[in-house]
């Protein structure tokens, strides 16, 4: 998808820390004014070394970056202009929260009022006005994270870099600080590139999601298109929960298909990442497109499951069942009123819309 | 929840359980370091406290001879010696013959007096033989008995408890009248001696400083396979022996040694005028800064391996160039080991003795050089005493400016 006026522009850009292993393997990528890209994927897929290439911190051994359209390759870090916030925050420990945030506009030769007037402002927006002379030990783990936001945007650059930033913090902390980087991104309209390995993170905050494994970005899309429209495997696997069959397609008429299982069985799916039959193919489907006891003839594909496992989860019943020889298939049970009650051991009806399941590379 | 009301427990009570809870673990503890604590108190602790009692506790004179002491503290120091005190004299001096102890006093009062000591030793031999009355037989044994300044010495020498030592040390001298004046000039040779201490000193912490903060920066920043290479390399030295490595100086710096055998073949300086490296200062500094550079070097290096380098990483995301980062963001979080590495290499320099004995020569030599030379040589305790006293509230004073000024509790070893 090429932008009108991409802000950040990598083209053919390769990393290599020793000269034999290649981290990012020729990645193009454009980030689009204002937007809110996440870079997603397992520890050790490249999306880490893409950001410090960006912020200058790692050199590019292959290929050009630009910022602008302006080719940033030889811009040392302090010029280029770019917001960060780091995993552990790196706030200035011998400094205090308004030292810390008055320092990118100090090195910027700002006059004293000013800084005084845009420190107080980067406070009030991240509610900590009252903690400008505190020192970064005396501050919470989410109040500390506020403050690393607040620096990295006290500047005004046109771009903000975000590394793990909300990795240490628990759980409710953890959501309650997405919506609110969420907000400010939404409120500044600042571009943001965000680098986390949590799914649940990307899918909240972000416009659009880059996938990473291997080097490789593997789907870039919207959080929803991600989750529902996934193009491979891996991504299928990577994003939310997914049921897993493995088959050979027999059949491709446009942009449905046919893959018999190995026990010869046929299952109806979508043709997304499947050229011709006789191909491997891997079929995914989400837990929650599960239909228990569908009505004769409502859905293509209908199997007879065992139930193995029933796990209450409040809003749901996830339960694992024994389908076409795989023990590890789920389905989503909604804590509806009239849901179907099971128990194990009983063997059910179960079935899909063909819509539903996507034959992917194998 | 359950609280401490509800089960009824008033704090005085829980307070107590506490105590006893605690109790067993803190005897526990005490116990564990009951043995250094005995070892500590035996070998070190006592022998340190008497040793430095000596500075102001003195009773050889007092000892030996009693009945001089006694009319001695009647007397004013200033009118003639009368016969009751000549008398008294004379019978001390010939049990101090019998008894062999005459040369101890005669040593003493020569501290006070120079030049005294044949003064005790000829005429304890016949004051045997001596008639009263003492005040005519004396002096003409030696006519130096009729002199004022011979009773003044003895008088100062007869105090147990004397400021006399702690005087001797700061270039002063105590008068038989109790009062204190300076030192004779050619004989004011401490304070100079401990300010020349301090000077290396400082010295020493500086070039330790400015040649350590590198290669600490070095080692904390380079991979760990070459960093640990790195590491021996710094140690290797920390390891040998003292005497090994100062004698190693000798070679390298004395005037036909390999420094100086550079220099001339490179032309810097003429075959026959030699750079004096050795047996002064500078040898002293540069043999000194080599042996404590690994006392700055460690805790430099702990303290840079434990910043992150996500600091100045973000001090440039946020603008600073190399230079602002370093000494904005990365240097101020290096003062704790920068702290503790000088305060270290100053308090052990403070005290070296055997690389100063070795290579310092005339000018070279420290305070503690002398303090060995009167325990060894001169045979003064009394007066090493005093100058480790003042040694050690010199020291001491100086780590409560520290603590002032950098804080203690902002010094980290590791």
């Amino acid at each position: 998808m090429p932008a009108p006026n991409p802000l950040v522009q990598f083209k053919n850009v390769q990393k290599s820390y020793d000269g034999k292993i290649l981290v990012v393997k020729d990645l193009n990528l454009d980030v689009e004014t204002g937007e809110f890209l996440t870079m997603l994927g397992p520890s050790g897929s490249g999306k880490t070394t893409c950001l410090m290439m960006l912020a200058g911190f790692e050199p590019a051994t292959h290929g050009e970056i630009y910022l602008n359209e302006r080719p940033i390759n030889n811009v040392p870090p302090h010029k280029r202009g770019i917001g960060m916030v780091f995993q552990n925050y790196a706030l200035f420990p011998h400094m205090t929260v308004a030292e810390n945030l008055a320092f990118p506009l100090e090195v910027r030769k700002m006059s004293k009022s000013e800084r005084e007037e845009r420190v107080r402002k980067a406070l009030d927006m991240v509610q900590l006005g009252e903690f400008g002379s505190r020192r970064p030990a005396q501050l919470s783990g989410g109040q500390q994270q506020r403050v690393a936001v607040a620096r990295a945007l006290v500047f005004d650059p046109e771009l903000v870099l975000m590394d793990e930033p909300l990795g240490a913090l628990d759980k409710n902390l953890r959501e309650q600080m997405q919506y609110e980087i969420k907000h400010i991104h939404e409120n500044l309209g600042v571009t943001v590139v965000y680098v986390t390995h949590d799914q649940s993170e990307a899918l909240t905050m972000s416009n659009r999601i880059a996938v990473f494994n291997d080097g490789v970005i593997q789907q870039l899309a919207p959080p929803d298109d991600l989750y529902e429209r996934p193009d491979n495997a891996f991504v299928a696997q990577f994003i939310g929960e997914n049921n897993k069959l493995r088959g050979r397609v027999s059949l491709i008429d446009g942009d449905y298909c046919v893959v018999q299982t190995t026990e010869g069985v046929p299952i109806y799916a979508m043709a997304i990442n499947v050229s011709a039959s006789g191909e491997e193919s891997t079929l995914s489907l989400r837990p929650e497109r599960v239909v228990v006891n569908p009505a004769v003839g409502s859905v293509p594909n209908i199997f007879d499951a065992r139930v193995l496992e029933l796990i209450y989860l409040g809003d749901h019943i996830r339960t694992r069942v024994s389908l076409l020889g795989r023990e590890d298939f789920i389905i989503k049970v909604p804590n509806s009123a009239d849901h179907a009650f099971l128990r194990e051991g009983d063997v059910v009806s179960i079935g899909w819309l063909q819509e539903d399941c996507r034959a992917l590379d194998a | 929840m359950t609280t401490t009301a509800d089960v009824g427990i008033d704090d005085k009570l829980l307070q107590k359980r506490l105590d006893k809870a605690m109790f067993n673990r803190r005897l526990r503890a005490f116990m564990l370091v009951l043995p250094i604590l005995l070892f500590l108190l035996v070998v070190f602790i006592i022998p340190i406290a008497y040793f430095l009692f000596q500075g102001i506790y003195d009773k050889t004179f007092s000892s030996i001879m009693p009945q001089t002491t006694e009319v001695l503290s009647e007397w004013d120091g200033a009118s003639e010696p009368t016969e009751e005190m000549f008398a008294a004299l004379v019978a001390d001096m010939v049990v101090a013959r019998e008894n062999k102890t005459i040369g101890r006093v005669a040593t003493r009062v020569n501290r006070d007096l120079p030049g005294s000591r044949s003064l005790f030793t000829s005429s304890a031999r016949q004051a045997a033989r001596l008639e009263p009355p003492f005040m005519e037989s004396l002096p003409e044994v030696k006519d130096k008995w009729g002199e004022i300044e011979v009773w003044q010495a003895m008088k100062t020498a007869s105090r147990k408890f004397t400021p006399g030592y702690y005087a001797a040390a700061l270039d002063l001298k105590l008068q038989s009248d109790g009062s204190i004046v300076r030192q004779d000039e050619k004989r004011r040779i401490h304070l100079t001696l401990m300010v020349r201490t301090l000077q290396i000193s400082f010295l020493v912490t500086v070039f330790c400083l400015l040649l350590g903060y590198p290669i600490a920066y070095l080692l904390a920043t380079l991979p760990v396979k070459t960093s640990n290479l790195l590491l021996i390399l710094v140690l290797l030295p920390f390891w040998t022996s003292i005497l090994v490595r100062t004698t190693a100086w000798i070679a390298m710096l004395q005037s036909q040694g390999v420094v100086n055998d550079l220099l001339v073949f490179f032309g810097v300086t003429p075959d026959d005028a030699r750079f004096s490296l050795i047996y002064n200062k500078i040898g002293t500094l540069i043999a000194m800064t080599h042996i404590l550079l690994p006392f700055m070097i460690l805790p430099l290096y702990s303290v840079m391996k434990g910043i992150p380098p996500s600091y100045v990483r973000a001090a440039k995301s946020l603008g600073a160039t190399n230079w602002t980062a370093f000494w904005r963001v990365y240097a101020p979080q290096t003062v704790p080991g920068l702290g503790a590495g000088a305060i270290l290499v100053f308090i052990v320099a403070i005290g070296y003795y055997i690389t100063p004995a070795l290579v310092g020569g005339q000018e070279g030599t420290m305070i503690s050089n002398t303090i060995d030379g009167h325990m060894r040589q001169s045979l003064n305790w009394n007066l090493a005493a005093a100058l480790a006293g003042v040694l050690m509230v010199v020291v001491l004073t100086l780590y409560w400016v520290y603590d002032k000024v950098v804080g203690i509790d902002n010094m980290k070893l590791g």
